[in-house]
């Protein structure tokens, strides 16, 4: 300490802790692969905040630990430490920085929500795609809702309010390439395609395209996760939610029910595959023509749905109620 | 600052310290626990009023509300408020006879009130189970049944004990007081109640 | 105002039969009003509810070392979990942080002879067994409540209704006894320090109770409305919660959020005055940044308040909601920053004593560090969307409340133990239980952050097999803790009868509490104390040897 002056290593601990934390925050590897153009976004906030985190571990942790060794009682020293109550710039200068680094946050997560369409769930207005929102065989009576709209359009607490995430800024005057009607129900998720008439208990998009997800619960609430696209949202009996994405990896991702639902809430999974264009028409046209008129034959076809997982696991399920809707729902 | 080293008068010995110790600070704990208790049937009105707002029509047809019998009891409630306060008044004056006879008629009051509200119950037509209107209209004016009847309780009880003489003087009035508060409190919790759950129904 | 018929004249704490020397071990199970007795019974009884919520603990992390449900029946899983939160929050850390220390505690440090109201003070504890009771026989009639500690309808009107039931009388009864405890505290620190202490002299976990009790007043009658409607929706048939009859699951969660978050400052503003108490004792130097520490308390009781929705961002929440409470939340670690700096700068330049109190205080310091900065991450709604309801949010809260409250309610032991026994606690028990408590800490909490990234949610009986490796992981440091508490509670059983005694003051601390004897006698002092110095006047002139005006040293006895 004689020969080189404090300021010195303070400034070398500091570019330590720099590169450090500037290093962890791109090299963790917590998080599982990007699928969905909202994933970059939130990984790049995410990598931030562990850059932050890393850097005000380091040195609150190697505060502590030195003074640990450097302040321990010397031996045979029973008085007390300096009599120092406080340091008014020192406080200041603590209380400051963190202010900054939240405000600076909080500025960020704003950028970042506003980019993944957090800001027009339900279109533009929170309202006006309701109507198209209703599903034909939801459990839920619409009649109210929509009456509501008419009526009552302002109100805060307006039914016409769709929860989730929406359109992107970019693609939010387009209408969306695929649109699902997710419905959760103990202990298994449905899949329906208004458009072409199909039901599934697995999830297929085609990859690079605008899909839109309106999501909806039957009994209790559950809650869409799907982790590679690092989006989630809940299904809530009574409100509806919406999930709209670009999948932009093709592949098989786990669907998780991420709300505690029941007995069963851990075996509530299934996947969502994402497929390329091509394989997309395929598999759309092999259950269109399977589910035409004679519907006698129709048994799905899907190859490890919850319901099978869930037989497997637990033999006792085997007959509840949601093989029993969802081959139902199937067979409609 | 915390370091400093105070020089204030010593406090030592019982004299001091039973003076000291005398200091009554049940009317504080009651205010804050009333501050509380707010909070609870503010939390009623709160869901009262999402369920306003997101209902198109509300109350529903068939569960409108009784508004002419409400007023007159919302009258009576309000003008007891004001008899009660006499009633401490005159303790306060060593009136031993004037508070028991004001704190009589807000009992009685009290009663009418209570009774005019079960009168209301069983001619609405509706129960608690009807729709989402009568649960929110029943457990509120419910909750708040209670309390009134808590507090007429209250007011019973400083009329038995009045009866010990030198009970209640002008300097131990501490359970009139503390009545007083708390019918206040009831009081403030209806005029907010009739305001949302009656009043409102009429824009 | 002085009135001869509510008073608390001396004798009357005892029930009118003059001054008994101390208490009998039977005293202890009576409803019993001096705020010493009230404060162990809380301490003793919420220890045992700590046991039973560990022993639940215990069996699902036994059931998540395989990734399929063959341990427990899935709906015996999901009843351990809604009873070891509700039991840990409700029946451990709250009354143990709040009732226990806080009971014991805060007359002694402003130099009061009991608390305001000792008659509600007892009425308040002993809501807290009928509670636990409630909650065991929910166990027998129908398998215990299924839900979560969070109870969201529409599961919790569909699951096991008489158990649920039972819940939320539970809670009720819990809340209640928050609300009475919080009135006694608050009243009692206005008015009844003793006259020679000004605000700024009380010491600071004074403060942080001033910030908890408020807190539990304004938050908690909210909980007990949610509760309510709850119980009418389940057995009056009433549909406040229920969808198809216009009612809304969304609202349910407003009001239970807008208790259970600030629920979490209850549980750790005590613990945070428990630090400012515990690390200028052992470290020999003044607390740094009295004032600042003493205000971030009240702001974050404040900002706390207004935070709730974070718990909701993937609910029935509007976008302007989820921006809102994301930057009120993410304010939060401005206060709590403070705090940490300023105990770090307090152990800068000290003496430090490497007491098994002051070892767990540092490992809060450590562990509360890394809690709060995952807590930021979860603020910032982004990335709370992603890890919502996940492992991540398990491993944050468990960092805070187990790194947090309970290594802060340990070290509180160890450091007021020979006050409330009159015997030290064994140090190199105390060693042991720190080592095993710090490394069963971080291999259980900390694999949970990396499970919950990757995609696996919480309250699951049953996950993706590509998930075991962590979990074994977990499960072995689960093992860890629950070994952890053997030496413990051996120590504190058999110090409380033989340890080593202690002597009024064996840390040569400064607040007021240790001027009387150890154990103090009923009501306190003889004779009241006077404030000489400040409650952290470590290093500076010790000008409290004798009082002024020639009386007596406080701690004599006639």
């Amino acid at each position: 300490m004689k020969q080189i002056p404090a300021p010195f290593w303070t400034l070398i601990l500091g570019i330590a802790v720099t590169l450090i934390s500037l290093w962890v925050g791109q090299n963790h590897n917590l998080l599982p692969v990007q699928a969905s153009e909202q994933a970059p976004l939130v990984d790049d906030l995410f990598n931030v905040m562990m850059t932050i985190g890393t850097a005000l571990f380091i040195v609150v942790q190697g505060a502590i630990v030195y003074s640990l060794i450097r302040f321990r009682q010397p031996k045979g020293d029973d008085t007390d430490g300096l009599p120092i109550e406080g340091n008014l710039p020192l406080e200041a200068f603590w209380t400051a920085i963190p202010a900054v680094i939240v405000v600076g946050l909080g500025l960020y997560s704003v950028v970042v929500f506003q980019e993944m369409g957090g800001f027009s769930p339900g279109g533009h207005h929170g309202h006006g795609a309701m109507v198209a929102m209703a599903p034909q065989q939801s459990v839920i009576d619409v009649a109210p809702l929509l009456l509501a709209q008419g009526l009552d359009d302002d109100t805060v607490f307006g039914k016409t309010q769709v929860y989730g995430f929406g359109a992107s800024p970019l693609v939010q005057m387009n209408q969306p390439d695929v649109t699902v009607n997710v419905t959760g129900m103990q202990f298994a998720w449905i899949f329906r395609y208004p458009d072409t008439g199909i039901t599934d208990g697995e999830l297929h998009i085609p990859v690079d395209k605008d899909v839109q997800l309106k999501i909806e619960a039957q009994d209790v609430i559950h809650s869409f996760w799907v982790p590679q696209f690092r989006l989630k949202q809940d299904a809530l009996p009574g409100e509806p939610g919406e999930l709209r994405f670009v999948a932009t990896r093709e592949g098989t991702y786990p669907v998780v029910c991420a709300e505690l639902c029941g007995s069963y809430h851990g075996a509530m999974r299934t996947q969502v595959i994402v497929h390329s264009p091509e394989d997309y028409a395929d598999w759309v046209a092999s259950r269109v023509a399977e589910a035409t008129p004679t519907t006698t034959v129709a048994q799905p076809i899907e190859k490890a749905t919850d319901a099978e997982y869930l037989a497997e696991i637990a033999p006792d399920l085997a007959r509840s109620p949601v093989q029993i809707a969802q081959t139902g729902l199937v067979n409609h | 600052m915390q370091g400093a080293i105070d020089s204030t008068p010593v406090v030592t010995g019982h004299e001091v310290a039973a003076h000291e110790e005398h200091q009554d600070l049940r009317v504080l704990g009651l205010i804050t626990f009333l501050a509380s208790e707010f909070l609870m049937f503010a939390g009623f009105f709160a869901v009262f009023l999402v369920f306003r707002g997101s209902h198109v029509q509300w109350p529903p047809e068939e569960t409108e509300v009784e508004l002419l019998l409400p007023a007159v009891n919302t009258l009576i409630l309000v003008s007891s408020s004001w008899v009660i306060n006499l009633g401490t008044k005159a303790i306060k004056k060593n009136d031993l006879a004037g508070m028991r006879k004001w704190f009589g008629i807000t009992a009685a009051m009290g009663a009418i009130f209570l009774a005019g509200q079960v009168y209301e119950y069983m001619n609405l037509g509706y129960g608690l189970k009807t729709n989402l209107f009568s649960n929110c209209f029943y457990l509120t004016t419910g909750f708040h049944g209670a309390h009134v009847f808590i507090g007429l309780l209250l007011i019973l009880g400083v009329l038995w004990r009045s009866r010990r003489a030198n009970h209640y003087t002008d300097i131990t009035h501490t359970g009139p007081e503390m009545a007083e508060i708390y019918w206040h409190f009831v009081d403030v919790v209806w005029i907010v109640l009739f305001s949302l759950i009656y009043l409102l129904t009429l824009i | 105002m002085a009135q001869a018929d509510v008073s608390i004249k001396p004798t009357e704490l005892q029930g009118g039969h003059g001054h008994p020397d101390k208490w009998k071990w039977y005293d202890y199970f009576t409803f019993n009003v001096d705020h010493k007795v009230i404060g162990i019974q809380y301490l003793v009884t919420s220890f045992l509810f700590y046991l039973v919520g560990g022993f639940m603990a215990v069996l699902m992390r036994t059931e998540l070392a395989t990734p399929n449900s063959d341990f427990l029946s899935p709906e015996l899983y999901n009843a351990f979990l809604t009873n070891h939160g509700t039991i840990m929050i409700f029946l451990w850390i709250v009354p143990a942080a709040i009732g226990g220390f806080g009971n014991y505690l805060i007359p002694l440090m402003i130099g009061a002879r009991d608390m305001a109201f000792p008659k509600l003070n007892a009425i308040a504890f002993w809501l807290n067994p009928p509670a636990g009771a409630v909650l065991a026989a929910s166990f027998f009639l129908g398998g215990g409540a299924q839900s979560g500690w969070t109870s969201y309808p529409p599961l919790s009107e569909i699951t096991a209704n008489l158990p649920q039931t039972l819940w939320c009388v539970a809670l009720i009864m819990v809340g209640t006894s928050s609300i009475l405890g919080s009135v006694n505290f608050l009243v009692t620190i206005w008015k009844m320090r003793v006259p020679s202490m000004a605000w700024d002299q009380m010491p600071l976990f004074c403060w942080a109770m001033v910030a908890t009790s408020v807190l539990a007043l304004f938050a908690t009658p909210v909980l007990a409305a949610a509760m309510v409607l709850l119980l009418f929706d389940i057995n009056f048939g009433t549909s406040f919660f229920k969808p198809d009859a216009g009612g809304n699951v969304v609202v349910y969660q407003h009001l239970f959020w807008f208790y259970s978050h600030p629920a979490v400052y209850l549980m750790i503003l005590p613990i945070f005055g428990i630090m400012s108490e515990v690390i200028p004792v052992h470290a020999r130097k003044p607390i740094f940044g009295y004032k600042a520490i003493a205000y971030s308390s009240l702001t974050i009781c404040l900002v706390g308040l207004f935070v709730w929705v974070h718990h909701m961002f993937t609910s029935g929440t509007a976008p302007w909601m989820r921006i809102f409470f994301t930057i009120s939340t993410l304010i939060v670690a401005v206060p709590t920053g403070i705090k940490i700096f300023s105990w770090v700068a307090t152990l800068w330049g000290g003496k430090i004593r490497y007491t098994t109190a002051m070892l767990f205080a540092v490992g809060l310091l450590s562990m509360f560090v890394f809690g709060g900065l995952s807590g930021v991450t979860l603020g910032a709604a982004p990335f709370d969307i992603h890890v919502h309801d996940t492992y991540y949010v398990v491993g944050h809260f468990h960092y805070v409340l187990y790194g947090g409250s309970v290594f802060g309610i340990y070290s509180g032991i160890y450091h007021w133990f020979p006050k409330i026994t009159g015997r030290m606690l064994n140090e190199t028990l105390g060693k042991v239980h720190f080592v095993l408590t710090f490394i069963g800490t971080i291999l259980t909490f900390t694999p949970m952050h990396n499970l919950g990234m990757q995609g696996m949610p919480r309250r699951v009986a049953m996950y993706d097999p590509q998930f075991a490796h962590l979990n074994q992981l977990v499960t072995v440091g689960a093992y860890i803790l629950a070994v952890s508490v053997i030496p413990f509670y051996f120590n504190v059983i058999w110090s409380w009868m033989k340890g080593k005694e202690a002597g009024p003051n064996p840390w040569n601390a400064m607040t007021m509490e240790w001027t009387t004897d150890s154990p103090p006698i009923i009501e306190n002092w003889e004779v009241l104390p006077v404030l000489t110095h400040g409650p952290y006047a470590y290093g500076m002139e010790r000008a409290d040897e004798v009082g002024p005006a020639g009386e007596p040293l406080p701690t004599s006895r006639p």
